[in-house]
This record gives C-alpha cells, sequence and structure tokens, in this order.
C-alpha cells in the first residue's frame, strides 16, 4: 500500500515564503480534502510536490513510499506514481491528445501499450466522462472549454492509473452535471482503495459527490486545522474568516 | 516608422532587366543589413563566375510541357523585373532556361517534381518560368540538393481561374549558399499556395514574392525552417496588393540551436490606394531552443487605402514554453521526448498543409533527424 508523506515542507516563490512548514500523511485508500481561502498556499502545495520550475523548495521532505520525490525530476515523480489533475491545463499547439496520452502511457508503464488495447481504454475512458471521442484529434487543450479540460484531467488520471492523485481545484468552473461527471470518474479512480487522494478545493460542493475521510484547512502556508468530513460543514456554514484573521 | 526610414512602397519600386542599375551591396541597405555579405561567396559583386553545375531533373505529369529554351525565348522575364543586384546577377548569368507550361483547363494528375543537384564545383545561375494557363492546377516541387553557390529566378504565372501549388524544399549541404527569387504574377481568380521548406545550406535568402494583375487572387504562403549552428537562413517576402479584391496569407515559422544559427524573416506587405477589399494576414513565429541563436523578424504592412477587409500582422519569437515541458513531463514524458513533441508540434502544424505525401513525410523525418541532434 501506498504512502505519501509531506514533512515539514517549507516552499518559497522567488524568495518569498509561502509554504511554512506542511505535514500531511496520504496513504492508499484515503481521500483527504485541503480546505482553505484564495491565497492560502493550497495550489503552491500541489504544484510544489509535482516539481514546477518556479517553486523553491527551501526545507522539508516529500516522500513516496520512502523515495524522497524532491530529489526526482517532474517526469520521474509522475512515473513513481504521482498525479497533478492542474486547475489550469496549458494548451499545447500541434500535440494531439491522442499522441500525447499515448507518449503518457508509455512513458509511465516503461512499454508502449498494444494499440488496439489503448484505443479500446481511451474509448471506455472518454464516454465514461461523457467526452466526444473527436477530442482524441485534437491539439491537447486547445480550445477546450473548461469542463472539458477538467473531464480531460481526470481521464489521464484514470488512464495513468498513479499511486497518488493531487486534485487541484479540479471542481472550480464547473457546473453541476460535469462536476457529477468529474466526481463519478474520481469515485472509480479510488474505489479499489488501492490509491490516495488529496483534493484541492475552495468550495465544499465537490465534497457532496466525493466524500473524503480527512479535511484539513490550509491557511497562511501551512494546516491550522484537522478533522473529518464534519469539518467541512463547519467550514460551509462559517466560512474561512477565523482563519484567515488568525494567520494574518 | 522613423525619420530615416522609407516607406515601404519605395523599397521596392526599382524593378531592371539591367545589371548596372543596382549598385553592389554594401550591406547598409534596408534589404542587405541581415545578410553576411562575405559568405555570398561574389553572388552579390559578379564575382562569382558561372563555372559551376547545377543539374536540373524534371519529373513531370503528364499533362505538362517542360521545354529548354535560350536566354531569347519570348516567354521569360514575363512574370517579373529583378528589383536587387543578386536578381538581376541571376538574370544576367544564366544559359539555358527551363519552362514548364500547364495547358489551359489541364489538370495535372501527378505532382511535377524538379530536382536541382548542385555537384559544388563553383557558382551557377538559374531560371524557371513555370506557366499555368486560365483554369489549369498542377502541383510543382523544387528539390534543391548537394552542394552549390546558386542564384537564380523562378516565375510562376498564374492564369485567370488557375491554381498552383509549390513546395520548395531547400534540402543543401551543409556549405551550400543559394540566393533565389520566387516571383508570382496571379491574374483573375488565380489561386497560389507556396509551401516552402529550408533546412540545409550554409546561407539560404530566399525571397517569396506575390503581384496581382486583376482582382481575385488569392496567395497563401507558408513556411518552415530549422537553423543549426553557423546557418544563415533568410526568408524575404513580399505581398504587393496593387487589384482589389485580393487575398494573401503568410504563415512562417522557424526553429533555431546552436551558436550562431541565425534566421530572418521579413514580412512586407503594401496594400496600395487600388486595393480595396484586401484581405491579407502574415505571422512569424520563431522557437529558440538554444543560447547563441538569433532570430530577426520584421513584419511591415504598409496600408495606402482606407477600405481593406482585413489586414493584420504578427510576429513572436521566444524559448520553449516551460508550461508546455511541465504539463508533458508531469504525465511521467522525459524531458527530451517532451521536448521533440512541443517543436513538433509547433512546426508541424503547418507541415501538415504540405499536401504532397511523400515530401511531407521527408519534412517530419528532417524535423525529427535535426531534433535528434
Amino acid at each position: 500500500m501506498s504512502t505519501l508523506e509531506i514533512r515539514d515542507l517549507h516552499v518559497a516563490v522567488e524568495a518569498k515564503e509561502i509554504l511554512r512548514g506542511v505535514n500531511l500523511t496520504v496513504a492508499a485508500g484515503q481521500t483527504h480534502a485541503i480546505m482553505g481561502p484564495n491565497g492560502s498556499g493550497k495550489s503552491t502545495l500541489a504544484y510544489a510536490i509535482a516539481g514546477h520550475p518556479k517553486y523553491t523548495i527551501t526545507s522539508g521532505q516529500v516522500l513516496l513510499d520512502g523515495v524522497d520525490l524532491l530529489e526526482l525530476s517532474v517526469d520521474e515523480r509522475a512515473r513513481a506514481g504521482l498525479f497533478l489533475a492542474m486547475q489550469y491545463p496549458v494548451e499545447v499547439p500541434g500535440v494531439s491528445v491522442s499522441n500525447f496520452l499515448r507518449s503518457a502511457v508509455t512513458a509511465v508503464r516503461g512499454e508502449a501499450p498494444k494499440l488496439r488495447e489503448f484505443a479500446k481504454d481511451l474509448k471506455n475512458g472518454m464516454d465514461a466522462l461523457s467526452i466526444d471521442p473527436a477530442f482524441a484529434q485534437r491539439n491537447l487543450n486547445e480550445g477546450f472549454s473548461g469542463g472539458e479540460k477538467k473531464r480531460h484531467e481526470i481521464l489521464q488520471m484514470e488512464l495513468l492509473k498513479p499511486k497518488i492523485a493531487v486534485l487541484d481545484e479540479t471542481d472550480s468552473g464547473l457546473d453541476v452535471d460535469a462536476l457529477r461527471v468529474v466526481s463519478e470518474g474520481i469515485n472509480r479512480f479510488r474505489a479499489d482503495g488501492e490509491t490516495g487522494v488529496l483534493l484541492i478545493t475552495h468550495y465544499t460542493r465537490i465534497l457532496r459527490y466525493v466524500k473524503p475521510d480527512f479535511v484539513h484547512v490550509f491557511a497562511g502556508g501551512r494546516i491550522v486545522e484537522e478533522g473529518g468530513p464534519e469539518l467541512a460543514e463547519k467550514l460551509e456554514a462559517e466560512g474561512y474568516e477565523q482563519y484567515t484573521k488568525a494567520s494574518a | 516608422m522613423g525619420l530615416n526610414e522609407k516607406p515601404l512602397s519605395t523599397l521596392h519600386e526599382k524593378a531592371s532587366f539591367e545589371l548596372g542599375d543596382f549598385e553592389v551591396p554594401n550591406g547598409r541597405e534596408e534589404s542587405w543589413r541581415f545578410t553576411p555579405l562575405s559568405r555570398l561567396k561574389g553572388l552579390h559583386n559578379g564575382k562569382a563566375e558561372p563555372v559551376g553545375h547545377v543539374r536540373l531533373d524534371v519529373d513531370a505529369a503528364p499533362e505538362v510541357t517542360v521545354e529548354t529554351v535560350g536566354r531569347d525565348d519570348a516567354r521569360l522575364g514575363k512574370a517579373f523585373a529583378p528589383t536587387d543586384r543578386v536578381s538581376a546577377q541571376a538574370w544576367h548569368g544564366f544559359e539555358k532556361a527551363t519552362v514548364i507550361t500547364v495547358p489551359r483547363e489541364a489538370v495535372a494528375s501527378k505532382h511535377t517534381v524538379l530536382t536541382l543537384t548542385g555537384s559544388g564545383d563553383g557558382a551557377a545561375y538559374g531560371h524557371i518560368v513555370v506557366i499555368v494557363e486560365p483554369m489549369a492546377e498542377a502541383v510543382i516541387v523544387l528539390d534543391h540538393r548537394g552542394s552549390a553557390v546558386y542564384a537564380d529566378n523562378i516565375e510562376f504565372a498564374i492564369g485567370d481561374g488557375a491554381s498552383l501549388r509549390v513546395v520548395s524544399l531547400q534540402d543543401w549541404d551543409d556549405d551550400a549558399v543559394h540566393v533565389s527569387h520566387h516571383h508570382a504574377l496571379l491574374a483573375k481568380d488565380a489561386t497560389f499556395r507556396s509551401f516552402v521548406v529550408t533546412l540545409g545550406g550554409d546561407l539560404v535568402r530566399l525571397s517569396p514574392n506575390v503581384t496581382y494583375t486583376a482582382p481575385g487572387g488569392d496567395a497563401d504562403m507558408s513556411g518552415v525552417y530549422f537553423a543549426d549552428a553557423g546557418q544563415h537562413l533568410e526568408h524575404r517576402l513580399l505581398v504587393d496588393h496593387s487589384q482589389p479584391n485580393c487575398k494573401s496569407n503568410v504563415d512562417y515559422r522557424g526553429a533555431l540551436q546552436g551558436e550562431d544559427a541565425h534566421t530572418v524573416w521579413i514580412g512586407d506587405v503594401i496594400i496600395r490606394v487600388e486595393a480595396e477589399g484586401t484581405d491579407t494576414y502574415e505571422l512569424n513565429r520563431n522557437l529558440i531552443l538554444t543560447d547563441g541563436a538569433r532570430a530577426d523578424s520584421v513584419p511591415n504592412l504598409e496600408i495606402l487605402t482606407g477600405e481593406v477587409a482585413g489586414a493584420g500582422h504578427a510576429s513572436a519569437s521566444g524559448r520553449l514554453d516551460d508550461e508546455h515541458i511541465f504539463y508533458l513531463q508531469a504525465r511521467g514524458i522525459p524531458y527530451d521526448e517532451a521536448r521533440r513533441l512541443v517543436i513538433r508540434g509547433f512546426l508541424g502544424q503547418l507541415i501538415e498543409k504540405i499536401e504532397v505525401e511523400e515530401i511531407r513525410e521527408r519534412v517530419l523525418t528532417a524535423v525529427e533527424a535535426e531534433l535528434a541532434r
């Protein structure tokens, strides 16, 4: 069973400290929600774990099954079993979705998938997420609506089968139908209990569809409160105000 | 426009078949300031004696006629007059010209390939005329290979309602020097599609230009270039809109890698007073892959009429986008492959437009080979 351990993580952007000592352990079979106000450092946590070059780790460790991810390149982290569903997936001109997905699956599995199997997996995955099959021939994220981009992120997660998935505000900008489709995808992904999910969100709405085991409140670059699903309900009722005041 | 700069329309106005009408360029002229004259091997100053050979082999569609003619053939020099010294030098330097004719209403059943092979034995000058008679359609491939010091003019005379598609591939050996002018003259409702691919050669300076003799002409010019260390690849486009209701579209993209890889793209578009209803757009993008490479990109749009349907231009040169690479790497794709995918995607969007499959495949393979270096 896999475990992601974040130990006293400090992260800076252009010499400004954003994360100030994050401690969190996500085990396979668990879903953790990280909630917090805008600017609290939630997305920084996601991108720092994934290895985005903009973020500088000043101290701490991020271990996936004992391997320090911070020592690995971005692609090595992904191949080690980490997945980041991005809030704003970038458009890549001239690279088709099918070509991209095949390259990614080949890299993560260490061998090229059989064409027929891959085509079948892709079709099933797209059907389940109500993605138009014509998407496979389009350029990566180019001209996709917000909802299409998010579904496509979940499709990648389902195809790549990571050990730990970090979902960065996957619910933002989705209408209720799209939220339901995306949530079903996340629930399929975690159903076998062999994967861990770290769900970063601003709103409690998605938590009605994707039930968390643990809820962490993020403010001022660290976790300031932890609890079970009931904490989300409290946030729903009271908002983030008490935390933003405390951290300011 | 600065005080010392002349309007675009005056830069191109001098046209003459007399060599003496053009001064030997010294490198300070607007049209020569990017070109390293010392590497032209005398093509610009008359010192390149025509002692070398560039062999021309033609594999023509059955509907097309191919003739080798002398300098006095009346069909030469109809679609253009030289507007710079090297073009005039080439006009005076060739011995035999090749005239390709697509007869009236003929639709060529296959593409016609002109393979030009340099034998590396000195300077040579060439002249080719492609005449597409009214309502005819053809695809012409110009395939430049080998080693050469070569200057030429190519005329494309496209008749009423006719269509010509040209692919010009500059796949020279590393030491080649090539200065070329493509002159397209579009009659009423003529269609011209040009696709330029420049990969090889020490110095290539290619000037495709388009003029219209009647309304309704439609020109689309695409180009892909890949400059390695030390290469100078220069493309100078001119579209001269002097007739109403004509269209032009230009999209050139380049990649550069290595020390002193240098590309130049000039996109001049003139919309003259009488050219009402013109619709034009020009775009140049460059990907600079390493330090020490330099891309110059200068779009110029001069509009002399108030009634245009559309006129725009854009130019962007920059490095690979970190966000693109990050996204692909975050899906497990190693850096080198991510880089290849992004660059191939950037150029591939244009390369996909090449309609001749074997050329398209060859260009994709060549780009892959450049990326593997």
